[in-house]
């Protein structure tokens, strides 16, 4: 895998994730890490940036469990009966990524805890666009 | 860069500008209107209500802000037809997109070609024609305004990210549903009093309603004793996004809004009680899962301490104010990066009683984006309108018992706090 010709772009982010990979960006000037593939750093402008790869582990800062769905996800099934959760995934490198929260009952969101463990699940990866999903850490072990 | 923020730099206009009329469409759910005809109306309002009349001629440019007439009824380049059906041809009108914040982005495009000194008189509105497409499809267009990219995958749709927002709120603070309902409650207790609205009632009479709807229909009549009852049904106000609920959400609407713009200079040419902008800011800010605060939006604090420092006043000297509720969570949210409230204090605020029309701190006395409604594109100006109203006492059964009202506040937020813009106005 030669990772440093790939573009700074989203559709080397999702070639990534098809590979079961979280690849984001650090800046090699001013070292921030950004779980979004970025050309150019969001800070200090520089664009000396490489591909970072992200451990896949973090926890759940806030989230929501949505009952009125768009249709992608309507089409997954998913709609007033069958809520999903989304939420704010904070990496433990430290960025921040939104991303769909699997393995949770999104039915009784009383249930779900912020602060609770996350590992990295790669959703829908036979597709082109696979989808960035976290589960709870724990369910490794089942 | 993200260091400085906080003390953002003085900036003036180069020659002050003042408001001298105003006009609003009905807000509602209008299947035979198009955005056309909706901007017709709020237009013809304005020239009605115009204290000294207007020559549509003398009007030598526009912004009319619109998210996305391309998306809602497959029109795009919606400017120029505007300028076509107000029979403003050649005038040039440009059409401005920030999403729920276009026409406070179009209101200070009209500013600023006033203070440039090119122009004296600008008509700026908004537009939104939003009910032809089936909730799923508005859901899918409003959740383009979020980051197609790294947010709208990851599932969260608009209502969804004000969920997040809402659920940090409340791990952090004393935030409660409770708290968010009460909102709700307040701005129909508002929007009962505003003819313009597109819920003209409060909850309560929503309730007793439908009560009395089951009861002609011979079902059972359900047993809630107030509005809170009545929210904590989950037949009554299911889940949209957790924890947000129906009633904690902005309707879908069609409407229209404007207000004319002229150099201060000529403002006694057309009225004897011009409101004047004293104060503009707008900020850029990221995507929540890349904001500082899970609890605040940045580019809210950043555009009002622009307002602030431009009009030399502070949170404390704003007497009304229109806020951004388009979730009930937002209003809480807003009134503390106003600086009205400190970081939490905002959902005490509304147990007080303080953000009620009786209140110390007025808040959506129009009804908000929640009660009168929220055709996105036309919510930044129509709460400027509200705000020209309440300055110039002429806000009918609404209308704040202060005598000295003086200085209010606008606050319009595109999409999830990605554009925000505050304005000051102060009557003349």
């Amino acid at each position: 895998m030669t990772t440093e010709t790939r573009a700074f772009n989203a559709a080397s982010f999702f070639a990534y994730l098809k590979e079961g990979q979280l690849m984001g960006i650090r800046c090699r000037a001013c070292g921030k890490l950004s779980a979004e593939a970025r050309p150019m750093c969001q800070e200090c402008h520089s664009r000396d940036v490489e591909w970072f790869a992200f451990s896949g582990r973090g926890q759940l800062s806030a989230f929501t469990c949505i009952s009125v769905v768009p249709n992608a996800m309507g089409e997954k099934g998913f709609g007033r009966n069958n809520p999903y959760c989304s939420g704010i995934v904070t990496l433990e490198e430290g960025p921040r990524i939104s991303a769909l929260i699997l393995g949770v009952d999104a039915a009784n969101p009383q249930n779900i805890a912020t602060g609770m463990a996350l590992t990295l699940r790669v959703e829908d990866q036979d597709s082109d666009r696979p989808t960035l999903a976290f589960v709870p850490a724990q369910r490794l072990h089942e | 860069m993200a260091a400085t923020l906080s003390t953002a730099r003085r900036r003036q206009l180069g020659r002050p500008v003042s408001i001298v009329g105003a006009g609003l469409s009905r807000f509602g759910a209008f299947r035979d209107m198009t955005t056309r005809d909706l901007f017709v109306e709020a237009f013809q309002d304005l020239i009605d209500q115009m204290d000294q009349g207007i020559d549509v001629e003398d009007i030598e440019c526009g912004y009319i802000g619109n998210y996305s007439s391309d998306l809602f009824e497959g029109q795009g380049h919606t400017a120029p037809i505007l300028a076509d059906w107000l029979g403003m041809t050649p005038t040039p009108i440009t059409r401005i997109e920030n999403a729920c914040a276009s026409s406070g982005s179009a209101l200070r495009e009209g500013i600023m070609a006033i203070a440039s000194g090119m122009y004296d008189v600008v008509l700026v509105g908004g537009v939104e024609k939003m009910t032809d497409l089936p909730t799923e499809g508005v859901t899918d267009v409003l959740a383009s305004a979020a980051d197609g990219l790294y947010e709208v995958p990851a599932g969260l749709t608009f209502p969804g990210i004000y969920g997040a927002l809402a659920k940090a709120h409340m791990d952090r603070y004393e935030t409660s549903l409770a708290h968010l309902a009460k909102v709700g409650i307040k701005n129909h207790t508002n929007g009962a009093l505003n003819p313009k609205a597109q819920f003209n009632t409060t909850l309560l009479d929503m309730m007793e309603r439908r009560k009395a709807r089951a009861e002609q229909q011979g079902q059972p009549v359900p047993e809630w004793r107030d509005e809170m009852d009545f929210l904590n049904d989950p037949r009554a106000n299911p889940w949209i996004a957790w924890p947000l609920r129906l009633y904690d959400c902005a309707p879908i609407t069609d409407g229209a809004s404007c207000v004319l713009l002229v150099s201060s200079e000529i403002a006694a040419n057309f009225t004897d009680k011009p409101v004047h902008i004293v104060g503009t800011g707008q900020a850029s800010g990221r995507p929540l899962h890349d904001a500082v605060e899970l609890t605040s939006l940045s580019a809210a604090r950043e555009a009002a301490s622009q307002a602030y420092a431009m009009a030399g006043v502070t949170p404390q000297d704003i007497q009304v104010a229109e806020v951004h509720d388009c979730f009930t969570i937002a209003e809480i949210i807003a009134t503390e990066d106003l600086g009205f409230f400190e970081p939490g204090e905002g959902p005490r605020a509304v147990d007080e009683g303080r953000t009620a029309r009786t209140g110390d701190r007025p808040i959506n006395t129009s009804g908000g984006l929640k009660a009168k409604g929220h055709p996105v594109g036309a919510s930044g100006v129509a709460q400027v309108i509200e705000t020209f109203h309440q300055l110039r006492g002429e806000a009918g059964p609404r209308q704040l018992p202060n005598p000295d009202l003086e200085l209010g506040l606008t606050h319009n937020v595109g999409g999830t706090g990605g554009t925000c813009v505050v304005n000051i106005l102060r009557r003349g």
